[in-house]
Parts: C-alpha cells; structure tokens; sequence
C-alpha cells in the first residue's frame, strides 16, 4: 500500500513519561517520525501532540488505534494534509555583513514575507512561518550568503473538522457526578 | 452493618493517620484485598519490606528465588483467582528481572502491579548504585506505569494502578517509588480509584452492532465460533454457553480460552491454531459466519492472513477498540464487554441446530483421531508419548485439575488433550511463549485457588529456565504437583529443525541432571517414570499426594507434535503428519 503523509493529533494528560510511551508505538513498528510537536491545547491541562508520519492508510490507522488504547491518551486522530491546516516555523541566522553588502538579501527578506527577529552587529535572525516548501525556497535562497545557523520547527497544525476534546471531558465529569 | 457504611467508617479511621511511604504502599495493597505479595527484597525496596514485616498477619509476602519467579506467580494467582497479581522487587536489577513476566501479563492480558524500589530521588540520573530506568523499559510492556518520588502520591497512584490493572481489557501496571519517597511522613487517606478522564475501559454496547450481528447469525448456514480469553477475563461463561446452546453453532478455543467451555460440552469442537485441532482449523476456511469472541486474531491462531476465512463474513465481539481490525478486518464489530454483548445477542438469535454442519466437524474429527489422536494416547510403540502421560493426568484428575504449562511441545500436548471441567483451569503463557513460566506459575495458581488440584506439566527445557523455584515451594509448602515430560531435548525447536532445517540440531538436545535427586535436594518428593506400565501408578501416587510433588516423565526423544500449520501457511494447509 503506498505511503501517504498524515498529521497525528493526540490530546492527552500532562505526564511524565507519555512521550516515551507514545513514540514506543512507532519504534515497535520501525516507523520513523517526520516531526513531533507538543504544547498545551485549548483546554487547560490538556496536551496535544502533532505528529507527521509517512506511513499506508492501514498502518496510521492502527498507530491511532494503539495510541488511543494508552490510559493518558483522551483522544487521538489522524488527518492527511488537505483536511488540516498547517504550518511549519524556520529561523535563519545570517551574518549582518551580509545585510550591508549583498543588495539581493533584502529584496529575499522581502519577498518571502519573512520577518527579522534581531539584528545585532555581528548577526541577525530572520522567521519564515509557511509550508515546507516556503521555508526551504528561503533556505536555499539565503545559502549563497552564508547561513551560519538554520532550525525547523515540527509541523503545528489544527483540523478543519471539530475536535470535541471539552465534550468527552464533560462526559467523565457528568458520569462521576451521577 | 452494610458495605457502605463499613466502607465509609474505614476511611474516616484512617483519616488521621500520619504514616511513611512505605507503610502506605502496604495500607493500599490491604485496601485493594491484596493480601498476597511475591517479591524479593532488596536496598531501594527496604523500607516496604519492613512494613511486611510489621503487618505479616495481614499480607503474606512470598519470597521468591527470583525476581522473574514473583511475576509469573503473581500472574499465576491472578489467572486463577481473577484478583490482580502483585510482584514486589528492588531498584536495577530486581527491576529488569521483572520485565519478562510484565511483557507475559501485556500479552496475555493479565492483572498485574509491579511496585519496584527505586534510588532516592535526588541520585535519579546519577547512575547511582542500582539505578536503573525501569520507567523507561517498562513503558512498552505496561499497560500503565508510573514513579512516585513524593510519599503524599502514593494512594492516589496505588489506587490507578489497581484500577487500570483490574479495568477493561487487564494487564500489568509497574509502579516505580524513590526510597525517599518510602520513608518521608504523610497524611494518609485512601480513596478507591473509580474513573480516570482518559479512560473509557469498557466501551458503551451499541444495539446496531447487536442487531447486524443477530441478522448475520441467524442467515447463516455455516457458523463458526472461535473464542479467546476475554470469555473468561469477562466472567462471561454462563453467557457464552447459554449463547452457543441457543445458536447450536459448534466453536473453537484458542490456547487462552481454553477451559471456558467444558471439554466435554458437545459443541466444543477443540483448538484452533498451529497445533490445533484438524476440523476447526480447516472449516475456518469453510465457515460462512465467523463469531470472534474475545480473541485477538493472533498469527499462530490464522496462519497466513491473506487466505484466514476469506470466504466468511466476520462477526468481532471485543472490548479493546485496538484489536478491531488490526490482523482480520471485522464486517460487524459489537465492541463492548463480551458478558454483556453475549447476552444481547443471545436474545436476539433464533434457536437452531446445525447438525450437518457439525457432521463435518466430526467427520474430520474422526480423520484425527485415527491419524494422530489415537497414537498419542494409546501409542503401541515402546517409548512413552506425551499424549499419553496428559490422558493418564486426565483419568486421575478427572478432568477437575488446574493444568499449568510451560512453552513448547508438551505445551500444546497438554492442552490438546488436557479435560477441564470448569474455567480458570488453563494456566500458560500464550502471547509470548515464555519458557520458564509453569513452574512458578502453578505456586501462584495454587494459592489463588488453594481448594483445587494444581498439576504443573512443564518440559525439561523451560523447567530448567527457573527450577529455582522448587525453593519457594518448599518453603512455602505449595502442593503442587510438578510433572515434567523429559524428552532430552529442547523439543519444539528440535521438531522444526527436523521439518525445516534439514534436522540440524543446533543446540537443541539437553544433557538433563537428574531430576528426581535435584527435588529432592529441595525435599521434595518424587519419582521418575520410564516406561508404560509404571505410569498409572506413578501418576496415581502423585495425585494421591497432599503435599508437593515431582514426577518426572521420560518420554520420546523425537516425537513430533501434529497436526501443524506450518508458519506463514494457510490453515487449509493443516498437516495431519
């Protein structure tokens, strides 16, 4: 079956150890992961983890299944690239002689929407927010002029469709109260 | 007084109670009803065992001769008395010595706590002596795990662990807890855990599924059952039978379901499998409807998925979402406790016979028996087979013995042909096929259910892998009956080497001590048997004993165990020899 890239959302409890619990269930299938992203979600003490994998339907869908299956998992779903949006943060570090110098840098600062972050006298740090290929052109673009350092963040991403974490958490605690 | 009120009474006197860690742990384990611990002490794990001392009267620890051994006879217990095994070890190696029979609980969805010493928390990350990160082993084989490094955690975590141990689909949770943590004083109180937000342990039975399953079944002129372990992790045995009486559909056990249904019951038609049985395994391939019930399509029960049942439309009735369709894509799936769907489904079903159906079951049932049944049990060459030995276990048992096995060929002798008249009464490792498992096992078994006759049937290869054990059963004076099938040779592994590799027997024959003197060593009783007319008596002497008891049994070196559906074949393919 061919691979396809999906976004794995998972929202969970905040605990120690669930990271190592969660990347445990690729590392048993040797499948290896494009990026991984954690930061608390839109509900308070809630964590959501974005996961990018290139991996057949069949597989993700039983990677969900297992990783929905752990006791601090609330939640976990997967989405190909057309049913989420979103995006990927990059920053460049380039010599400030060159912003002088090179008349061209500018007009790539430009263009590619990019934002300057700092400038100091020796360096200044330029951030790109977009897809893949957006960060990657400016990559390539600023390489000529001597990127001293380069970082990609993983993919961040939201779902088009509805999440419905706040309603299973309502659940539980109406349950309880009964 | 009522339960409640009890209850509420017991909480408010130890409302004022300020206490250790440790003393704690040992409060949380009496709360649960573990009255039972097997471990072994050790530095990080001192403070508890002292506590063990101080309340002996209340929890009794089995001492172990390994870390290994307490696991699989906390699983032992846990597999026939239904409560949760608890396992207790030190930091480092204690801990790793554990692993083996947590990632056995994992597979075999067994409940499990492992509590496990760890260095105090201000060495953690130091390599401090007999630090090891047993979170971090244990995460992929734990249902759950978790370490305290605060006294003030320990109920609340105790109390999840035995929540999530006992839940849903049960396995092993491993409870990890600094020395600092055991000795620092709290304010205890103990609330039984009753729902955690991210866990739904039993999903909520849909009646669409109920119905499309009623539909399937009562449309279908070729039913079959196969059922697993989740009949009897469920309690569902009276459901289930009550099920398959009304439906009349003849079903199959895979090697953890088996003593769910009594081997004599008319519509028990046997194992399915690699060493199963001739005509499940071959109309699994001929059924039209095929009733999954608590079972989780592993590899050794269908051969190769590409050609399992593909004619049959499928019916999965399972409680953990993560089994529908990961190996056998499920046309209808009743998630839901099986105890409860049964029933459900039972109402929903037509009353019905299938008596021809079940006619081609017997008539391939008569094939095995000529070709393969009736050798093993009634050989008439000279050497003994290992059929035999478990049919003459079964004459003096009468079929009302706890049968514990090992890993290997007399494994799937035993429960080929091992009778059982009531549930609980299969103990083995299935999932992960771990050698070394029956012997401390069956002490477990035994004191989780003290009233009944435990007959540990166990290789000379896995018996080997933790005789050690034979110490904890004489000091514990555990009245089991240990019978080891003694063939010299590591005999599965030989089995293949014959079939596979040309019969290259690369390491698998055993130069054996003598057994019989070893348990006496232990003073343990026994004998050795060696030929046919000596068996009978043997066996009976053994089962006669009230105290533990060895036979060993010597039989073929290189017998074979059939039929068999070689890896990666079809169960079509069955071999009868």
């Amino acid at each position: 079956m061919e691979n396809k890239t999906y976004t794995i959302s998972v929202y969970s409890e905040n605990n120690i150890g669930l990271l190592n619990r969660i990347s445990a269930i690729f590392l048993k299938r040797h499948i290896n992961l494009l990026s991984l992203t954690t930061s608390e979600s839109e509900i308070k003490d809630v964590f959501r983890f974005v996961i990018v994998v290139e991996v057949p339907s069949e597989q993700v869908r039983k990677v969900v299944q297992q990783i929905e299956k752990q006791i601090d998992v609330i939640k976990a779903f997967y989405h190909t690239d057309e049913e989420t949006i979103f995006q990927e943060t990059a920053l460049y570090k380039v010599k400030s002689s060159a912003l002088f110098e090179e008349r061209q840098i500018q007009n790539i600062i430009k263009h590619s929407h990019a934002n300057i972050v700092t400038v100091s006298p020796e360096f200044f740090v330029i951030e790109k927010t977009g897809f893949r290929e957006e960060t990657e052109k400016l990559r390539t673009d600023l390489a000529p002029y001597g990127l001293l350092q380069f970082v990609r963040s993983g993919r961040i991403s939201v779902t088009k469709a509805k999440m419905g974490i706040s309603e299973i958490l309502n659940t539980f605690k109406n349950n309880k109260n009964r | 007084m009522d339960a409640k009120t009890k209850e509420q009474q017991q909480t408010q006197s130890q409302d004022s109670l300020h206490i250790s860690g440790a003393e704690a742990v040992i409060r949380c384990l009496l709360a649960e009803g573990a009255n039972l611990v097997y471990g072994y002490p050790g530095g990080a794990i001192m403070p508890i065992y002292d506590e063990l001392y101080k309340f002996q009267d209340q929890l009794h620890h089995v001492l172990t001769r390994h870390e290994q051994g307490a696991t699989h006879a906390a699983q032992g217990y846990a597999r026939t008395s239904g409560k949760v095994g608890v396992a207790l070890a030190t930091s480092g190696p204690g801990a790793t010595n554990l692993v083996t029979g947590i990632a056995d609980a994992q597979i075999d969805s067994t409940p499990m706590v492992c509590i496990t010493g760890q260095v105090a928390s201000h060495l953690l990350g130091s390599d401090a002596f007999q630090e090891t990160d047993i979170i971090g082993i244990s995460t992929p084989v734990t249902k759950w795990n978790y370490q305290i490094t605060k006294a003030s955690e320990i109920p609340e975590i105790l109390a999840k662990a035995f929540y999530i141990a006992r839940s849903g689909r049960p396995g092993p949770v491993l409870i990890d807890i600094t020395k600092d943590a055991q000795f620092e004083s709290f304010d205890f109180q103990y609330e039984k855990c009753t729902g955690i937000r991210s866990y739904k342990p039993v999903p909520t039975l849909e009646q669409t599924s109920i119905d499309e399953a009623a539909a399937l079944i009562n449309s279908a002129k070729k039913p079959f059952i196969v059922w697993g372990q989740g009949v009897i992790l469920g309690n569902a045995e009276d459901a289930f039978k009550a099920f398959i009486e009304k439906s009349g559909i003849p079903a199959a056990w895979t090697i953890l379901g088996l003593s769910a249904l009594p081997t004599s019951h008319p519509l028990n038609m046997g194992m399915v499998g690699m060493h199963g049985n001739y005509a499940p395994n071959l109309l699994t391939n001929q059924c039209d409807v095929l009733i999954a019930i608590g079972m989780r399509f592993d590899d050794r029960v269908t051969g190769d998925l590409k050609t399992y049942a593909k004619q049959a439309k499928i019916i999965h009735l399972e409680l953990d979402p993560a089994e529908i369709n990961k190996n056998v894509y499920a046309d209808v799936a009743v998630l839901a406790d099986c105890r409860e769907s049964l029933a459900a489904l039972t109402q929903k079903i037509e009353p019905k016979t299938h008596t021809d159906w079940i006619q081609k079951f017997k008539a391939l049932d008569a094939i095995e028996q000529e070709k393969v049944i009736q050798k093993d049990l009634h050989p008439t060459k000279a050497g003994l087979t290992m059929g035999e030995a478990v049919e003459m276990i079964n004459k003096h048992s009468k079929g009302d013995a706890i049968i514990v096995t090992d890993v290997g060929q007399h494994q799937m002798v035993a429960c080929r042909y091992a009778k059982f008249n009531q549930s609980k009464s299969n103990v083995t490792s299935g999932g992960l096929g771990t050698m070394g498992f029956a012997l401390p096992a069956a002490i477990g078994a035994k004191m989780g259910a003290p009233d009944r006759e435990v007959v540990a049937i166990i290789g000379d290869g896995g018996y080997q892998m933790t005789i050690q054990e034979l110490g904890t059963i004489f000091q514990q004076d555990v009245a089991v009956k240990i019978v080891v099938l003694n063939n010299d040779f590591l005999g599965m592994v030989r089995q293949w080497q014959q079939l596979f590799f040309d019969r290259r027997y690369a390491s698998t024959e055993m130069v054996n001590p003598d057994f019989v003197t070893i348990a006496k060593g232990y003073h343990i009783e026994g004998t050795s048997v060696k030929d046919r007319p000596s068996l009978d008596k043997a066996v009976a002497t053994m089962m006669a004993s009230k105290k533990p008891y060895f036979l060993e049994i010597c039989v073929e070196k290189e017998d074979n165990v059939f039929p068999m559906i070689p890896t990666g074949a079809s169960v079509s393919d069955i071999r009868l020899e």
